[in-house]
């Protein structure tokens, strides 16, 4: 059994002169929550669409579980909840999860038993005989999350799961996610709030303009603190022994920056730089967030959408 | 198969829902209240005192008039049914938890159009069974050559469903709408171009009326089932507006199978291509 469960290779998507994915290449591993950032417009849902066979890609190629994009078998094992997440509207809950239960093959008792279940897990239970179009946006998302799970699919894509959910919604959702990480299946997932990607994913990528830009895994984050130093000798040649602390070293308006590993380097800095006889006015650090590395990799020319 | 059967299911549940079949059936029992109506009150006092070939031929006429009200509402439900299904759901993107489930595309179309051509049946039944029974229980006419007549009608719903459908894939509903009812309004004007072409004992006019009839056959069929419902002796002498001797050949009904087919294999090939 292959380790990597979603590969794209020049994944591109093309709706007549308007490029909507220039090269999507990515490899999702087994297990892993993966975070699929961009701003409005990147390319993110087109993506997702051409990984389940939704959208045709124009060029280039790519494998979910194995099978090439738009096989149909290898959906019997893959979950999705849109981002618009619109049903039948006329189904209550109940009948929702029996139809997508039998188009994932499940029936008889074992199915009913499933669909109580998933109705209890997300909250719907009391809900269950009601038509769909007499849900709030919230219940309706949380009708959707059973869908897309209740087959215990080995791959999940969530689309921004969150959107319509409350504080316990959103902690439900959270809860999901860790419990189909546990039993060593993978989630993809969309999502504007970068907060709970960083409390979820395991690793990221940035889409910029139709293009994977950077990848990064979000549990052993190299070079996540930011440091400023403020001292008295800022030559050449001590930016460079600086170096051997982080990355990025550089000197901006008087003050040197680099960005470190962890914070217990921050010490051994100060003791370099007393041994060098640098006399220290001043070190600061401060640990990056998703959003600093999101609006650095998308850069300034991205605006909000 | 079992893909097939589950939007089958959800299809029928829909349509249950959303009252369509209830309001299908009122509409036709309503119908069929005022025709058994007009026919207890009028059709014995207006045919009582003709002799019997007359009285057979009035009959005949007035259940040929009913079922062509039947048709007529045949048709607007073989439109109606399937004319946002595909459309809507592209819309509003309820199809894409349905495609993204391990279903092939076809089985998507194949399962709605099923439902569709079934609760079209059903219809047919209801209502010209309906329509039969009560010029037979207050007149006691009996209607000859009913089944295959039927099956006529249904094949004519079945071109429009069909063709219903395969727009669903690229048009819009309201699109999708007016191309379906106007595919069939060509029909009907060819059908009529061709009866004038006749009864004038003209060539030209005969022959677009036929070239019409095949771009669009719906309504040849519902002229062929007339055709079928009729005695010979009311055919032959070609004195009612449904007697033309512009029937369409056995070749029609061929023609009417294999557009259907078309239209079908064209639907569920567009389907598969649509981005969702």
């Amino acid at each position: 059994m292959t380790d990597t469960v979603v590969e794209t290779h020049g994944l591109r998507k093309h709706f007549g002169p308007n490029l909507a994915v220039a090269d999507l290449s990515i490899g999702v591993r087994r297990g892993e929550v993966f975070g699929f950032l961009g701003p409005n417009g990147a390319g993110k849902t087109t993506s997702v669409k051409m990984l389940l066979g939704l959208i045709p890609p124009s060029s280039g190629s790519g494998t979910l579980l194995g099978a090439p994009l738009g096989d149909y078998r290898a959906r019997a094992r893959v979950g999705f909840l849109p981002e618009h997440f619109r049903f039948h509207d006329a189904l209550t809950a109940r009948e929702l999860l029996r139809i997508h239960g039998r188009l994932y093959g499940m029936r008889g008792p074992s199915l009913e038993r499933r669909i109580d279940a998933w109705l209890e897990r997300v909250n719907l239970h009391e809900a269950a005989n009601r038509p769909l179009k007499q849900f709030s946006k919230g219940m309706t998302q949380r009708a959707g999350l059973a869908q897309a799970l209740m087959a215990e699919p080995d791959v999940v894509f969530l689309d921004e799961p969150t959107s319509g959910l409350d504080p316990l919604g959103r902690l439900l959702v959270r809860r999901l996610i860790e419990e189909v990480r546990a039993r060593g299946a993978t989630v993809f997932l969309n999502s504007h709030l970068l907060g709970e990607v960083e409390a979820t994913c395991d690793r990221v990528a940035f889409v910029k303009r139709g293009r994977t830009v950077h990848e990064m895994s979000l549990r052993d984050a190299a070079y996540s603190l930011d440091v400023e130093l403020r001292i008295d000798r800022t030559d050449s040649e001590t930016l460079e022994g600086l170096g051997r602390f982080g990355t990025d070293v550089r000197l901006d308006d008087g003050v040197v920056c680099l960005r470190a590993r962890s914070e217990g380097l921050v010490p051994e800095i100060a003791r370099w730089l007393v041994a060098q006889g640098i006399g220290i006015h001043g070190i600061g650090s401060r640990t990056r967030s998703l959003e600093d590395y999101f609006v650095e990799i998308m850069g300034e020319d991205e605006r909000p959408g | 198969m079992n893909g097939i059967l589950a939007i089958a299911h959800l299809t029928w549940i829909e349509a249950r829902r959303r009252r369509i079949v209830l309001a299908a059936v009122l509409c036709g029992l309503g119908f069929l209240v005022l025709f058994g109506l007009i026919v207890y009150f009028n059709a014995d006092r207006a045919v009582g005192t003709l002799p019997n070939l007359q009285r057979r031929m009035v009959l005949q006429t007035l259940t040929i008039v009913g079922l062509y009200a039947v048709n007529f509402l045949v048709v607007a439900l073989a439109v109606m049914l399937p004319v946002d299904t595909l459309s809507g759901e592209i819309d509003s993107g309820v199809i894409q938890t349905l495609a993204s489930k391990p279903v092939r595309r076809s089985d998507i179309v194949l399962g709605k159009w099923m439902v569709f051509w079934l609760m079209i049946a059903g219809y047919i039944v209801l209502m010209a069974g309906g329509l039969v029974a009560i010029m037979w229980a207050f007149t006691g006419f009996r209607q000859q050559n009913l089944v295959p007549a039927l099956a006529l009608m249904q094949l004519e719903a079945t071109v429009l469903i069909c063709l219903t459908m395969a727009g669903g894939v690229r048009f819009t509903t309201i699109t999708n709408g007016i191309v379906a009812f106007a595919f069939y309004a060509i029909a009907f004007v060819g059908g009529l171009v061709e009866q004038v072409g006749l009864v004038a004992g003209n060539a030209p006019a005969r022959y677009i009326g036929t070239a019409i009839s095949l771009f669009s056959p719906a309504d040849a069929l519902w002229r062929k089932a007339t055709h079928i419902l009729m005695p010979p002796f009311i055919t032959q002498v070609q004195i009612t507006p449904f007697s033309g001797g512009a029937v369409p050949s056995a070749a029609m009904v061929w023609w009417g199978v294999l557009f259907s087919g078309v239209m079908l294999a064209i639907a569920v090939r567009g389907f598969r291509r649509r981005a969702l």
